[in-house]
């Protein structure tokens, strides 16, 4: 598979600030690239510099192999974090509007189609709803029918439902052949969608494979959860690590039919069991901590 | 140059524009307000300059004849008040309400001016003559030739151009700072638009809203004041149509760069004001140094009005006001092509 983009030591100083420290990775054409981190970790700033909004102050950027050109912005799209539209525009008016922007636009009904924008096309922008907010911007990051696709945080301040439609359009997208990076703070929403992650933190890349390589190099397997009423024996003659949570005793294994065994050879009542798999958060808390960031 | 790009450009601004109902009402309203204010003030049959306060110290009852002389009582441009008492008028007569106070039934012709005020010493020397019994052939009276020019014709155009520069100015520079500010400009960066592209549709745009302003301003004014034009109105919408390139390209060039709308708003206001007093909008810069008159030069308003005048006034052909065209040019390439090289989506 192609690398569609390539980040060779970038680095990006706000005055005194460093902002992204030396970061390198690779995207593969007509993959899901989730970009993760808590605040701070220069996720955006490295979104935006890929993009050609900001400039690095070091490194280099290829795009296809070749430093990116002045058809670069023909063949991306993106949906920024924070951005804004003209507020008196309707829907239909601003999807005109970019349409006229680009040689070779995605044909309007589809794209009306696939972003559900139908019922809000006569409605004003400013008068538009979180969801439909982010529907449209979604639609004008697909109006010229992109090669690659920035998504900077796309599900932030969604309810469920509209999550959802989120992820099923950007599925969509990915099954179409074309290529995603995105970033985001929901890691349910990175173990879904992408295929490959990165994770920044204090302006470095310090992590970056597949979600289950990730998994099964960062966390050390599963954990059975039991109230502590169900042990009617020492728990220190138990064959596991274990610790305690409240009243609950959390059990640590590495194959989870192993250590349900054992439990029911030490004949445990299984009534009120938990299951909990190792998951992109475990990685993510394991590698970036637990303080909080600004 | 991708003329679709600006096209898009200039027809969702144009939108926006009609749809902003409070942005779209002033600019129609603030001229229209300063018509109606002129029409007030120039309205009536002839224009009244001088107040002269008017008292008597003599009781009603005795039925005295007034010693105003018939000359002053028909004098043009002199308005007459009457007070009930001299205390009433002085009190006024100090408070410039104004300029000269006169017992009217003073055989004396006793009168009182405030020292400081120059509209008194006019009205003292008119009053001062009115009392001169055959004033014939102590000077000899000649009507200058040709078209007299009204004040209202004159004063006009300096009110479009006025218009015309806050609308260009703050339309333009602030509109666009605004939107960098809220991050629209960030979004159409991720577009193949470029900023000349972006630039001249915003500057097109405006210049379309201002020019449809003037026509419809300039129809409604003209059904109160009649204007006098000598020379051809399409020469007239060209000089006009090249002022508003000149001032919104300007307009560009301050909202180049900065997130700030305060900032902006610092920097148009120390532009404009000095524009609005040195261009000749409400006075002739005639007599004031020389260092005023070549600076004022440096503003595409006063080269607007300059050549506005001599169409409108003077009956000038384009061909006359070729000098004022150009520089009206010159000014918008250069302006524009500094807007685009300083031009910022985001910063």
């Amino acid at each position: 598979m192609n690398q569609i983009i390539e980040v060779i030591n970038l680095s990006k100083l706000f005055g005194e600030n460093k902002a992204v420290t030396d970061a390198s990775f690779s995207v593969k054409e007509g993959i899901c690239f989730g970009l993760l981190g808590p605040n701070g970790a220069g996720k955006s700033t490295t979104m935006e510099i890929v993009e050609d909004i900001i400039a690095a102050s070091s490194g280099e950027i290829l795009y296809k192999g070749q430093p990116r050109s002045t058809s670069f912005r023909e063949e991306i799209g993106i949906q920024f974090q924070h951005t804004s539209l003209l507020n008196f525009l309707t829907v239909a008016e601003t999807l005109l509007s970019f349409h006229k922007l680009y040689q070779e636009p995605e044909d309007l009904q589809v794209l009306i189609e696939r972003c559900d924008l139908s019922p809000i096309l006569k409605r004003r922008n400013d008068q538009l709803s979180g969801g439909q907010l982010q529907r449209l911007m979604l639609a004008l990051a697909l109006v010229n029918k992109p090669r690659l696709v920035f998504l900077d945080e796309p599900s932030t301040g969604l309810d469920p439902q509209s999550r959802r439609n989120l992820w099923d359009i950007v599925r969509q997208i990915k099954e179409e052949g074309k290529t995603i990076i995105m970033t985001t703070h929901s890691m349910e929403e990175a173990e879904y969608l992408c295929d490959e992650v990165a994770i920044m933190d204090m302006g470095s890349i310090i992590a970056w494979d597949t979600p289950t390589r990730l998994i099964q190099a960062h966390c050390q397997g599963n954990s059975i959860l039991l109230p502590e009423s169900a042990f009617k024996m020492n728990l220190d003659t138990l064959p596991f690590t274990w610790k305690r949570r409240d009243k609950t005793i959390v059990l640590e294994t590495a194959h989870i039919h192993e250590g349900l065994n054992k439990l029911l050879h030490l004949d445990i009542d299984l009534t009120d069991m938990a299951i909990h798999s190792s998951n992109l958060e475990d990685v993510f808390l394991c590698l970036t901590g637990k303080g909080l960031r600004d | 140059m991708n003329f679709k790009r600006m096209w898009a450009m200039f027809t969702a601004r144009n939108h926006e524009f009609f749809r902003d109902r409070a942005a779209f009402g002033w600019n129609f309203a603030f001229p229209f307000l300063i018509i109606v204010g002129f029409g007030l003030i120039f309205g009536g049959k002839e224009q009244q300059q001088f107040k002269i306060g008017l008292f008597t110290n003599t009781p009603q009852t005795l039925g005295t004849e007034s010693t105003v002389p018939l000359a002053f009582q028909q004098g043009k441009y002199l308005q007459f008040i009457n007070f009930s008492s001299q205390a009433e008028g002085e009190q006024k007569l100090q408070h410039h309400k104004i300029d000269l106070l006169l017992d009217s039934q003073s055989p004396e012709h006793h009168y009182w001016i405030n020292d400081s005020s120059p509209n008194g010493y006019i009205t003292e020397q008119i009053f001062l003559a009115s009392l001169v019994k055959n004033s014939d052939g102590l000077a000899k009276k000649q009507i200058i030739n040709g078209v007299q020019i009204r004040y209202i014709d004159w004063l006009f155009p300096g009110i479009l151009g006025m218009n015309m520069m806050f609308s260009a100015l703050w339309g333009v520079g602030y509109v666009v700072v605004r939107y960098r500010k809220n991050g629209a400009l960030k979004r159409l960066k991720a577009t193949p638009l470029t900023p000349l592209e972006y630039l001249s549709a915003q500057m097109f745009s405006r210049i379309f809203l201002i020019m449809f302003t003037i026509i419809v301003v300039w129809i409604g004014s003209n059904l109160i004041f009649h204007f006098q034009v000598h020379g051809s109105y399409g020469a007239l919408a060209l000089i006009f149509f090249l002022g508003g390139l000149s001032l919104c390209s300007m307009g560009l060039v301050l909202a180049a760069r900065g997130t700030s709308e305060e900032f902006t708003s610092g920097i148009l206001n120390f532009i404009s004001w000095p524009m609005m007093f040195l261009s000749e909008v409400w006075f002739s810069l005639e007599g004031s140094p020389a260092w005023v008159q070549g600076f004022a030069k440096i503003f595409p308003l006063t080269h607007l009005l300059t050549g506005a005048r001599k169409i409108m006034n003077d009956g000038a052909s384009l061909v006359d006001v070729q000098s004022e065209c150009l520089v009206l040019i010159a000014t918008t390439l250069i302006c524009l092509t500094i807007a685009a090289k300083l031009f910022s989506w985001n910063e």
